[in-house]
């Protein structure tokens, strides 16, 4: 009897706590109650805050409380893809990656805010690029699912006490035949490099991105490749001639020599290290997104605030201009209920208002609104937010199709060894990530053989 | 009558249904958190599958396996762990037995000494990743300065070096896990009987002998079980490599770049986690160290046994 009785028990047991978890949702999903709370998930990071401030001021006018909740980077996307993975209703709203869009796209886990988007002339308060990349999928498809929320890209940051020197732009000027300023090309970058590298004095001349983590390396070579002329790939998804292309080694080229002249020890460096090398003096100029300048721009953390600059990035040989594309978009979760959904996009068709965008970025947020960015007072209110506004026009970004990180990985492994490792020629890294990505391409059937 | 009564009725319940209700639910819990997942894993591994993907896995028979066993990556990957293992594994026995030799005998402050030893062990590989990244340094970190150089443009890069950069790992590793080795071979010091000692010294047997046919036949067999330990240990390395370099920096092995500190768990990892999330690909490598694993152990097991039975 009591073994029954035990086994019956344990069986309930095993079933709850099986079934809890779908079962869980079921009541969200059935009844029509009014929502009064939304979830928001972001990286850990600065512009995750002032969101916060903002959803506190949707709450305050709707009385729907806004949260934001915070992930690590590091963790950040493993973490929307375990909930991903389980269909989870643990979030309303996600802040994803430019790159996220198509994994999420394909595997539907966003919902589809085209017609929310267009209905509401939302697609138009924003910058072109930013609605492409943050937003649209598949490229050129005019089908939206994500709102531009945090623009960012890659800028520099200089010391213009260095560059206003008068030693400095003497010699500079009789080295290289032209005056010190803020490098207009890649050329001259590389040029003002060399020069302010200076090994005894503890001085370097530019921090680049070399990262082999995740993507970071490659995202500050894109900066010189695209503006090369330099592409991924065709219009027909093609890579080989087009990765191993002579404008990408002349571009590839150009990022390794740059890294000849970055502080010691940035062998696996990030916008971190970027800013670290800057604040204790070692580097003249340093690569990274617009969103990690703020630090700079705080005298507690920056000894040389009064001495920074921003600028975009220079031109390449032809006078294309590129910037790789940071920053992220807002999605709805289309694992809640309707009513969940409608409240969100409520809240996204609110945040979107230009009065909303304007309190946004003037809490700190980099918004993508044409006229915001335009205004005085964003342009004004930094001293990157004009380099950022600027750049703002010449973003451009890696692959953002579901196999995206399939081909993130031979890039990184060989821009580091060429860049980094100092290994082999940059043809030959090109030729052999071209050669690996035209293998993955085949083999998930994105191009014939 | 009833406080006569209560215990009586407990006594229904035999030690047998009482080993039950302890026993069943542990391995109820065993079953949800670890033979299920297993044998789930192992289903995936032979599909392709991608967990973020609500696309049912699709059988593919062999084929992850046989990516897995003909990619040079993975086999770079197993490659680059089997020589951290070996070489990481080799300094911690001689780091950690030398210095239980050396704390074996009792001093003044030898306790505090052997507690201060023991901390590196005490802390998370993570945060140990994180403050040897600075250590390493050439610009500022002390460990270059303490090899001499002085100046950070000749001293050499440790983590961006291809040369180097295992060798950055094994010493963070053998300074953190030496302790244990340590630990493990005191403990068998310590058991050693004087009287064997007492008894070679009486024969005038040299320090030599008596270290080479005493101490280290009684020691060997917490030395293997500390082999065995920090064999698999090393085998599953992730959080060292991930706070130190991240699996880089990469090198050209003929044609192809690859990464020279990516051992099989960062690689796992990688195909595991997004943006890849490839859990049919990466169940399958997993099985694979899996079987390396316990080959592994069995080698050591064995040799323990051949040991103990003398």
């Amino acid at each position: 009897m009591f073994k029954k009785a035990f086994s019956v028990v344990v069986l309930i047991a095993l079933l709850s706590i099986t079934f809890t978890s779908n079962f869980a949702a079921a009541p969200h999903k059935a009844q029509a109650q009014s929502v009064s709370e939304l979830t928001i998930w972001w990286a850990e990071w600065d512009p995750a805050n002032y969101l916060q401030q903002i959803g506190n001021e949707y709450e305050q006018e709707t009385g729907i409380k806004v949260t934001v909740v915070q992930e690590p980077w590091a963790t950040y996307y493993n973490k929307v893809g375990a909930e991903w993975a389980v269909q989870g209703d643990s979030f309303d709203m996600v802040v994803g990656d430019s790159q996220w869009v198509g994994q999420a796209v394909e595997a539907g886990h966003y919902v589809d805010l085209t017609d929310f988007l267009n209905s509401n002339s939302i697609t138009e308060t924003v910058t072109p690029a930013t609605l492409q990349y943050y937003g649209e999928y598949p490229t050129g498809s005019g089908t939206y699912y994500a709102y531009p929320t945090e623009g960012d890209a890659n800028g520099w940051a200089y010391r213009k006490d260095l560059f206003e020197d008068p030693d400095n732009m003497a010699a500079f000027e009789a080295q290289y035949g032209y005056p010190l300023a803020i490098p207009e090309t890649w050329e001259q970058l590389r040029d003002i490099a060399e020069f302010f590298t200076r090994p005894d004095d503890g001085l370097y001349g530019a921090g680049i991105y070399t990262q082999v983590d995740y993507d970071a390396i490659t995202m500050g070579f894109e900066n010189v490749m695209f503006s090369y002329g330099a592409d991924w790939k065709d219009a027909d998804n093609n890579v080989l001639g087009v990765v191993n292309s002579p404008e990408n080694v002349a571009a590839l080229e150009l990022y390794g020599e740059l890294y000849q002249f970055a502080p010691p020890g940035t062998d696996n460096a990030f916008f971190a290290e970027m800013n670290n090398v800057f604040i204790n003096g070692q580097a003249a100029m340093i690569m990274n997104y617009f969103a990690f300048f703020p630090a700079l721009d705080n005298p507690e953390i920056n000894p040389y605030r009064d001495s920074t600059g921003y600028f975009p990035m220079p031109a390449g040989p032809n006078g294309d201009r590129y910037a790789a594309l940071g920053g992220q978009g807002i999605s709805v979760n289309s694992y809640i209920s309707d009513e969940r959904k409608q409240a969100s996009l409520d809240f996204i068709k609110w945040f979107a208002t230009p009065d909303v965008q304007a309190r946004w970025a003037a809490a700190g947020g980099y918004t993508c609104n044409i006229n915001v960015l335009q205004s005085d007072a964003f342009l004004t209110q930094t001293p990157y937010n004009a380099a950022f506004a600027e750049t703002m026009t010449f973003v451009k970004d890696f692959w953002n199709i579901p196999q995206f990180g399939l081909l993130l990985e031979p890039a990184q492994r060989y821009l580091h060894a060429y860049v980094v490792g100092g290994e082999g020629t940059a043809q030959e890294a090109l030729d052999g990530m071209a050669f690996e990505m035209d293998d993955i391409l085949i083999k998930e059937g994105i191009i014939s053989e | 009558m009833s406080s006569y009564n209560q215990p009586a009725r407990r006594r229904h319940i035999g030690d047998k249904r009482l080993i039950q209700m302890f026993v069943i639910p542990t391995v109820l819990l065993l079953i949800l958190m670890n033979v299920f997942p297993l044998i789930y894993s192992l289903y995936l591994s032979f599909t392709e599958y991608s967990a973020i993907n609500p696309t049912a896995p699709k059988w593919v028979g062999l084929d992850n396996y046989r990516q897995v066993l003909s990619d040079n990556l993975y086999w770079h990957n197993f490659a680059v762990t089997g020589r951290y293992a070996l070489i990481s594994v080799s300094l911690q026995m001689i780091v950690g037995f030398s210095l239980a030799m050396l704390l074996k005998e009792k001093f003044k402050g030898s306790g505090i000494l052997t507690t201060l030893i023991l901390i590196p062990m005490m802390l998370s590989p993570a945060v140990v990743g994180a403050f040897w990244k600075n250590i390493f340094n050439p610009s500022f970190g002390i460990f270059d300065q303490m090899l001499g150089y002085s100046d950070p443009n000749t001293a050499p890069e440790w983590l961006g070096n291809p040369n180097l950069a295992l060798w950055a790992v094994v010493i963070v590793d053998v300074w953190m896990w030496s302790p244990f080795v340590m630990l493990l071979s005191l403990a068998g010091l310590s058991a050693i009987p004087d009287y064997l000692y007492e008894a070679a010294a009486i024969d005038r047997a040299s320090a030599w002998f008596q270290f080479r046919r005493i101490t280290l036949p009684q020691v060997m067999p917490l030395l293997l079980i500390a082999v065995l330990f920090r064999t698999i240990e090393a085998f599953k390395q992730f959080d060292l490599v991930m706070g130190l370099t991240g699996g880089g920096p990469a090198l050209l092995e003929g044609r192809q770049a690859v990464n020279v500190t990516e051992t099989v768990s960062v690689r796992l990892f990688r195909l595991a986690m997004p943006p890849q999330a490839q859990t049919g690909l990466s169940s399958a490598m997993a099985y694979v160290v899996l079987v390396i694993i316990i080959a592994i152990s069995n080698l050591y097991i064995r040799s323990l046994n051949k040991i103990r039975e003398g």
